[in-house]
């Protein structure tokens, strides 16, 4: 029987133990009626060999393509190590490390990981990960407003990932908390600091600040920061972990530093695998831990005075604190940040810097090749990170089409999100890209439009 | 040591990240990064062996027995994982075109029909990214069908008191006010308390079932007939759904929504605390509401059905469609099992846990619900042993770990006093089931005879018993130069 050791002798005998003649038996308790005995829908059983073959034909099936999509998941190499790692059965197999003796090797790691994110975001501290980007950024506008308590209302930028705008309504709005959209400058592709004194009048708990944003600019993250403080709001920086090892974080902008970051750990060693799992981070400065949600390790002593690790301010979770909890997050992504911190341990901080201004430069080196091309332009005149955003001469999801044909996956039609935009597409190329990946990229465009 | 601790300035790995410097920039010199990245310099070997060695700091299900109550901690295939992470599964971009991913899609559409097959429900969405966020999802369906049919004066969801604190802090994350029901003295949800408690303002109910205490709901058809005369929904909490696989369909038992967890029952990793994945399905009534997107199948072609085609829905929970990996690796596994094998679940869960059961009563422990069969768990209490020696659940549990074995759940459910959860799962075989009874009675002999030791354990652990206390007063969260 597929993964069940029992002979049939070990059954007799069970069952000799428990005083049943039958497993059957067994279910006595569930009443008649219930039972039914058929899973008609389920097909028969596979052998490893069936099973591995299915899969192998649709995997073949998708097959490889240039990837030049971006928007909030990024194709960046992953070290060998880190998933031979990550998927030793000791990380993948154990569960949340409620014994914290016989886990103090997820323990540390998830200390080491605090740790490098705390670092990496310049806040004072790092919970142990959020489900993923979008969720952590809702989380964050609750935390936001319980550590407020006079507004319920956030401030979301539309510079801000539109599908994450869609999550975080989704989940603060039962909790009757207002989100509010702001405009961008459509020229610059940014939020301008000084429009928002004038256009933004009532009391607000907080203010998001992506950087780099949705189009792959980056914001006046320091304008913006003290502004939200002047209004007595917090600062909620949403950023992408690669770029900080170029930009200035969430803990250094403006005069005080944001209050809250977040962001999309993706980019940090997990694979694209069609949007998930990855992890979302969150980070905060120390007034704010306690309403932080999410597991939280602190390193302690144990009864020789040993150095050990724990889950600590287990008071704000759901299974001490019930209904008055933080939020009702229980699992997280533990595995996602195993893998993320081995990476982050492998590249270490002059490997990301690398990985992050090779990624600048290749968007920087593919725009202006693109940009060579009669009808294409730059749509924004801000400063980018390793996205950027582009008007084309065509539908731009005709030129898709085309492209995908050539094994190209071109960027990111903005129809469904910016119709307003026309013909706009959004590309990202990373580190992994050669020179002849991009002038390859540039040439097929040229084809396709002309 | 910490990783950190290993660190030498300039020291790094040349071949994993871009070898040559890049001189192309066009950021800001205002926005540019001055402070240092706080990240280990070490060997690519440093990084290998130190986390090879905290590795072999864990329990697992791989190095050890794991009957880790309502977590249903069964051997993870080795398959589910090397398939799903085939190379071209793992470099598909999320918003890549459909037609660059019908292969996963195919699976997750499969997985999609598979589950509403073994759940009774008339429709599932993959999106939930673990327990908790099913949940969520659940009681905002809930209440969004009571708000599309102008009723908003539901304003309650009844919890039994067994339940796990997830469900409760969901309602209240659904800005639902929790009323607590009490459970009876065989382990049902208390009928005459529910009934009294149910009325115009009930949304809802949340149960488990098998519930947490280890048996089944035996009046759950009365149950239901009250809640929803009473205009309120009912929702199936799945953590417990192996203990009935194949035996009893969550539809035919009268839920709306149901959430299932597929780190438990359909074997995905639990990966150290997560990735989790929590399909939900639902009745008819509430197919308008399900989050999207959701895979649809036309023809031979399948497809994203999104918000547009579903106006109703409460709208996206996740970035793309959830933990898509995790459902890579749990359709996978259904079908490697199949009809039969699904079947086979819950019967050999269920024949474990009531061996166990019976051994460990013959044993000399307390059975919680001694009248009352398994489900795939059980719990044992030690009021007695406690008021006699001073000798406390905890205790046990951690002297567990000093004789291999990883400690069931402890302290939950909150009402029975000093309990011990135990599941052992359907892939553990008979011997480790005996051997595990064995360390029992050892430590039953070791309570009477040598108490203090056993109030000190664990002993072999690379930590001795860690001071919690001191963790949350003397907050050290993140790991600091010269500190």
């Amino acid at each position: 029987m597929p993964f069940i050791p029992h002979t049939e002798e070990d059954v007799a005998e069970m069952l000799a133990s428990i005083g049943a003649k039958t497993i059957e038996e067994l279910f006595d308790e569930i009443p008649k009626e219930l039972v039914s005995d058929q899973l008609t829908g389920v097909p028969p059983g596979l052998s490893e060999m069936e099973i591995a073959r299915l899969m192998m034909e649709r995997a073949t099936k998708d097959g490889f393509y240039q990837n030049f999509i971006g928007a909030g998941a990024y194709e960046h190499h992953i070290p060998a190590a880190v998933w031979q790692i990550t998927t030793r059965g000791e990380f993948y197999s154990s569960y949340t490390p409620y014994q914290a003796e016989a886990s103090q090797g997820t323990l540390q790691l998830l200390y080491e990981y605090q740790s490098m994110m705390a670092s990496l975001t310049g806040m004072d501290v790092s919970n142990a990960s959020m489900y993923d980007g979008a969720t952590a950024l809702a989380e964050a506008a609750l935390m936001a407003v319980r550590s407020h308590k006079t507004s319920p209302r956030i401030l979301i930028p539309q510079t801000v990932h539109p599908v994450y705008r869609q999550v975080v309504r989704a989940i603060v709005s039962n909790q009757n908390i207002e989100v509010v959209e702001l405009p961008f400058c459509t020229e610059c592709g940014q939020i301008l600091p000084e429009s928002l004194e004038n256009s933004v009048h009532e009391e607000f708990a907080a203010l998001v600040i992506p950087q780099p944003n949705f189009f792959g600019v980056l914001e006046q993250v320091d304008a913006l920061t003290d502004w939200a403080h002047s209004r007595n709001a917090f600062a909620i920086g949403m950023v992408n972990p690669t770029a900080l090892a170029l930009l200035t974080p969430p803990g250094e902008w403006g005069n005080k530093g944001a209050d809250i970051a977040v962001g999309e750990g993706q980019p940090l060693g997990i694979p694209l695998s069609s949007g998930g799992p990855y992890f979302g981070f969150m980070a905060c400065k120390n007034e704010l831990v306690r309403q932080m949600p999410g597991r939280i390790i602190g390193r302690t002593t144990d009864l020789d005075n040993k150095e050990g690790f724990v889950l600590t301010l287990q008071a704000r979770e759901q299974h001490i604190r019930r209904s008055k909890a933080t939020s009702n997050i229980c699992t997280n992504q533990g595995l996602m940040v195993t893998a993320a911190t081995i990476y982050m341990s492998l590249v270490g901080p002059e490997g990301l810097r690398r990985v992050a201004a090779q990624s600048h430069a290749n968007t920087l080196e593919l725009v202006d090749q693109l940009e060579k091309i009669k009808g294409v332009k730059r749509v924004f005149s801000g400063p980018i990170f390793h996205e950027a955003t582009l008007t084309l001469p065509a539908p731009v999801a005709e030129v898709l089409s085309k492209l995908k044909q050539k094994g190209i996956l071109a960027g990111l039609n903005l129809q469904e999100h910016y119709p307003e935009m026309g013909n706009a597409l959004l590309v990202c190329a990373t580190e992994t890209k050669t020179a002849d990946d991009l002038h390859n990229y540039a040439e097929a465009l040229k084809q396709v439009l002309s | 040591m910490l990783i950190f601790e290993h660190s030498r300035p300039g020291r790094r790995n040349y071949s994993q990240s871009p070898t040559t410097p890049v001189t192309k920039s066009a950021i800001p010199q205002s926005l540019l990064r001055k402070s240092k990245v706080l990240l280990p310099e070490v060997s690519e070997m440093d990084t290998v062996r130190h986390y090879t060695r905290l590795s072999q700091k864990n329990f697992s299900i791989d190095t050890e027995f794991y009957p880790l109550g309502s977590c249903t901690m069964k051997y993870n295939p080795r398959a589910c994982n090397s398939l799903a992470m085939l190379p071209q599964f793992l470099s598909r971009h999320p918003l890549a075109p459909e037609d660059t991913g019908q292969g996963f899609l195919a699976c997750m559409y499969e997985l999609q029909e598979i589950l509403k097959a073994v759940t009774g429900m008339a429709g599932v969405s993959l999106t939930p990214m673990a327990g908790a966020q099913g949940e969520l999802i659940g009681v905002m369906m809930i209440r969004a069908y009571h708000e599309s049919r102008g009723d908003f004066f539901r304003t309650e969801i009844i919890v039994p008191d067994a339940a796990h604190g997830t469900n409760p802090a969901t309602a209240v994350m659904c800005g639902f006010k929790v009323v607590e029901i009490a459970t009876d003295k065989d382990g049902n949800v208390d009928l005459d308390a529910l009934k009294a408690a149910v009325g115009p303002q009930t949304a809802g109910l949340m149960l488990t079932n098998p519930s947490t205490l280890g048996v089944f709901e035996e009046n759950v058809v009365e149950m239901s007939r009250v809640v929803h005369q009473a205009g309120g929904l009912l929702y199936y909490d799945g953590a417990n759904l192996n203990a009935v696989l194949g035996k009893v369909k969550p539809g035919d038992m009268g839920f709306d929504v149901i959430h299932i967890n597929l780190h438990k029952t359909f074997s995905t990793p639990h990966g150290g605390g997560g990735p989790g994945s929590a399909p939900v399905g639902v009745a008819e009534r509430l197919l308008p509401f399900m989050p999207v997107p959701i895979v649809a199948k036309e023809g031979d072609t399948y497809r994203w059905v999104s918000e547009k085609e579903k106006p109703q829905s409460i709208g996206r929970l996740s970035a793309h469609m959830g933990n898509a990996g995790v459902l890579l690796r749990a359709y996978i596994y259904v079908r490697l099992l199949g009809m039969h094998g699904m079947h086979r679940i819950s019967q050999f869960a269920t024949l474990n846990a009531n061996y166990l059961m019976a051994e460990l009563r013959k044993a000399g422990f307390e059975i919680a619900y001694p009248n009352r069969r398994a489900s795939h768990e059980f719990i044992v209490t030690l009021k007695d042993i406690k008021d006699k020696t001073g000798v406390t659940a905890m205790n046990l549990a951690k002297r567990l770990l000093d004789k291999g074995y990883h400690a069931p759940t402890t302290y939950f459910p909150l009402l029975v006093p000093e309990c011990l959860l135990i599941e052992p799962a359907e892939t553990e075989s008979k011997e480790t089931l005996d051997a595990f009874v064995k360390a029992m009675k050892e430590i039953l002999l070791e309570i009477e005879q040598q108490p203090e030791m056993i109030k000190g354990a664990p002993h072999t652990m690379p930590v001795r018993k860690l001071d919690d206390v001191k963790a949350a007063r003397e907050l050290d969260l993140a790991w600091r130069p010269g500190a």
